[in-house]
């Protein structure tokens, strides 16, 4: 041991936690970014926060001999459409395929284009909520006065009844909402056609 | 033990503005992170007595004037700008006592004086870096306060929605620069800390004294590289989870806009998992302090060493784990709850192993109730408290009525506030004498400790009845109902308000009558090795590395 030497050990020990350290600290923000993909593909897998299911198959393998009543909801968020589903709702058995239809109208003198995102409550059926077929992320584009009813095919996954907190579900809610593609979203000075890149149209985003 | 070396090297002491802005001493510097914290504090809590100043009374009283004052808007503008403002105010209460107060004091302030000098080592391994960590934080201050006075949302200034800055009130809530500022604000402070966190590390794994290994190390540095490892895991998930906010507002990215496949949800996972071990990196140099404070005035060692350091351990470690407790109302399943009650809960056992050892160290001892003492009882009691209703919230049944409502403000200040502050205050009179060489009053402190104890205890107790009677949380209004406890929870926040200046006075009169305090002024229940120094310290200590048993 020295008298003179501040450190009992070389100083390149030091180097060498710090830069174990930075590069720790740079791995972790890789994780937080990579928790957006991860996080997507979880809620795509297990139907998180009501994301609800791409159907692979056109139909469900069995249907029960329960009623269950899907109602429609329907938004439009700073668009000057009129948005709307035809039916309020419809009950049909748990795994039969049903059929709804969303009406928009354009209200203003320009063609304006929207784009839906979706969502089912409760957040849990979201899994067992299959669409077959739907007009969520692709751009729907509308001339002045026009209208146009946007189909959406349906069933409701006959596994949802072993699910403990959906055993006994009567109702399941499924949402759109419209928003605008080239809208003047008070967003601060948001250059907002970077915005308009998705080009995911099948409907695998959101959850 | 070591023999204490005492001779201050004048040739390298730099003197004036020049020993302070270009300061590379560790005690330089950390006095400068006490005398930053203690202003911070005193912003931070003027905000808070505003705040409860409004409160006092149902109806809207002070708010709008003020708005009108700061921001010259009239009329109906000054009742919303005043209402905005409200929320500025609890948004930046938050960030600063957090970002600004109880980290710079602990970690900066307390840790960057006696971590070094405990582990016999003659300064912090990076100096340098240690000086950047403090001069990045000003900046970072100022941004925060600038963004009170700049717009947010349309008729608003500054940054309301909470510390959490959840978005979409976050991005497309609140389109003005408010929000930029603010994020770049605790950008800049959380590279403060993550350098200063990067330092300790270092210096405690690499520049220990011969003889001084991790399991001989005092229950401070303990908690202080804890903390540090907290600050490196969990910083940088909020760095990215406010960047992806940032680039949501002025880029075009969609990270959390439903309307392009985002999810405001996934900002929420990552600020909690940053955010709950945020709560611990606040108070684990809290614990370590107390059990030096306790020790010290128990005439014992600290009971059940090794439990107490693989405690702090095990609570760092668990506090990764539990953080959706924070949002059992999002929607997630019943079988995830579960989850997330029962690890929130584990996590009371280490904490119970502390609390416990704290008690049984005491037990049998030689207690004397100096000042340090008083404010370690007064932690360890508040915080138990803090600590019960925090086992309520873990459960996710009580959680669906208590969330957003008082319940939870009553709970986290019984945690931090007389929690934290507690034991930042234990510090600050356990190592006054040892940082100025003076001894304050020791009657002016304990006055100083009874206000704060009954101001702090009117201020929050009350606010467990508001919350368990439905009061939510973030309004400026209330239903008269309400009236009667928060009346007492305002003039508590007065007292507590004028407790700050019986501090103040004590230091003053302190630096005035310069009462010698010695070496060791707390006997010989004080065994780590700062108390072998003189007071106050060396310029530069241990340039004869202390010898450990």
């Amino acid at each position: 041991m020295s008298n003179t030497t501040p450190s009992p050990r070389p100083n390149r020990n030091n180097t060498v936690v710090a830069t174990l350290c930075v590069a720790f600290f740079v791995g972790m923000i890789g994780m937080a970014y990579a928790a957006v993909p991860f996080y997507r593909l979880f809620c795509q897998v297990t139907g998180y926060g009501g994301t609800t299911q791409r159907a692979e198959e056109q139909y469900a393998g069995k249907v029960l001999d329960r009623d269950i009543t899907i109602r429609f909801d329907a938004n439009a968020s700073d668009m000057p459409w009129d948005f709307e589903p035809v039916a309020r709702s419809v009950t049909l058995k748990i795994g039969a395929t049903g059929r709804a239809y969303y009406r928009a109208t354009n209200k203003l003198s320009t063609p304006t284009t929207g784009r839906a995102t979706f969502n089912v409550s409760p957040d849990l059926a979201g899994a067992y909520f299959n669409k077959v077929e739907c007009f969520c992320f692709t751009n729907q584009t509308l001339k002045p006065g026009e209208t146009a009813d946007m189909p959406v095919v349906f069933y409701v996954d006959p596994d949802i009844v072993n699910v403990p907190e959906l055993k006994n579900i009567k109702t399941i809610t499924l949402s759109y909402t419209m928003f605008p593609v080239e809208g003047n979203k008070p967003v601060a000075a948001a250059p907002q056609t970077g915005k308009n890149t998705n080009t995911d149209t099948a409907g695998t985003l959101g959850g | 033990m070591a023999h204490a070396v005492a001779h201050d090297d004048h040739a390298h002491h730099p003197r004036g503005w020049v020993r302070w802005v270009y300061s590379t001493n560790h005690k330089d510097i950390g006095t400068l992170y006490l005398i930053f914290a203690i202003f911070a504090g005193i912003v931070g809590g003027g905000l808070s007595i505003m705040i409860r100043w409004e409160l006092a009374e149902p109806g809207i009283q002070i708010f709008p004037g003020l708005a009108s004052m700061v921001y010259g808007v009239n009329g109906d503008a000054a009742l919303d700008a005043g209402k905005s403002m409200f929320n500025a105010f609890t948004t930046a209460h938050a960030l600063v006592m957090i970002f600004f107060m109880v980290m710079p004091a602990m970690i900066g302030g307390f840790a960057n004086w006696m971590v070094p000098i405990m582990i016999g080592a003659p300064d912090m391994a990076f100096p340098r870096m240690n000086n950047i960590s403090f001069w990045l934080l000003p900046p970072a201050f100022i941004l925060l306060v600038t963004s009170m006075f700049v717009p947010s949302a349309p008729g608003a200034y500054g940054v309301g929605g909470g510390w959490t800055l959840y978005p979409p009130f976050s991005t497309s809530g609140q389109p003005g620069p408010a929000m930029d500022l603010a994020i770049l604000s605790i950008h800049v402070a959380g590279a403060s800390s993550i350098l200063g966190a990067i330092n300790f590390i270092t210096t405690i794994f690499n520049m220990r004294a011969p003889g001084m290994t991790l399991h001989k190390m005092p229950l401070f540095a303990w908690s202080v590289l804890i903390t540090a490892f907290l600050l490196l895991l969990s910083l940088p998930v909020l760095a990215g989870a406010i960047t992806m906010l940032l680039t949501d507002r002025n880029f075009g990215t969609s990270f959390f806009a439903p309307e392009f496949g985002g999810d405001p949800i996934l900002y929420q996972h990552l600020f909690w998992f940053f955010g709950h071990p945020e709560v611990y990196i606040l108070i684990l140099p809290g614990f370590g302090i107390v059990s030096h404070v306790i020790s010290t005035f128990s005439k014992k060692p600290v009971f059940g060493y090794l439990g107490m350091a693989y405690a702090m351990v095990a609570i760092g470690a668990v506090g990764f784990v539990v953080w959706a407790h924070h949002m059992y109302t999002t929607g997630i399943s019943l079988d995830t709850q579960r989850y997330f009650v029962f690890a929130t809960m584990v996590i009371a056992v280490p904490t119970g192993v502390k609390i416990f050892s704290w008690i049984a160290t005491m037990w049998g001892g030689s207690i004397s109730f100096k000042t340090p003492m008083l404010w370690a009882i007064g932690f360890i009691f508040l915080f138990t408290i803090g600590g019960v209703t925090g086992v309520q919230l873990a459960n996710a049944g009580l959680d669906r009525s208590f969330q957003d409502t008082y319940y939870v403000v009553a709970h986290f200040h019984y945690v931090l506030s007389l929690g934290a502050v507690f034991a930042i205050f234990a510090a600050w009179y356990y190592w006054f004498p040892k940082m100025t060489g003076y001894m304050y009053s020791p009657m002016i402190a304990n006055t100083h400790f009874w206000v704060t104890f009954v101001g702090v205890n009117l201020v929050f107790f009350p606010q467990h009845f508001l919350g368990l009677a439905g009061m939510p949380r973030r309004y400026i209004d209330y239903p008269d109902a309400f009236a009667g406890w928060n009346m007492v929870s305002s003039y508590g926040s007065y007292i507590s308000g004028f407790a700050v200046l019986i501090f103040l006075y004590g230091v003053f009169e302190a630096f005035q009558k310069k009462r010698v305090a010695g070496a060791n002024p707390w006997g010989e229940g004080a065994t780590t090795l700062e108390w072998q120094l003189p007071s106050p310290p060396p310029f530069h200590q241990w340039e004869q590395l202390p010898k450990v048993k």
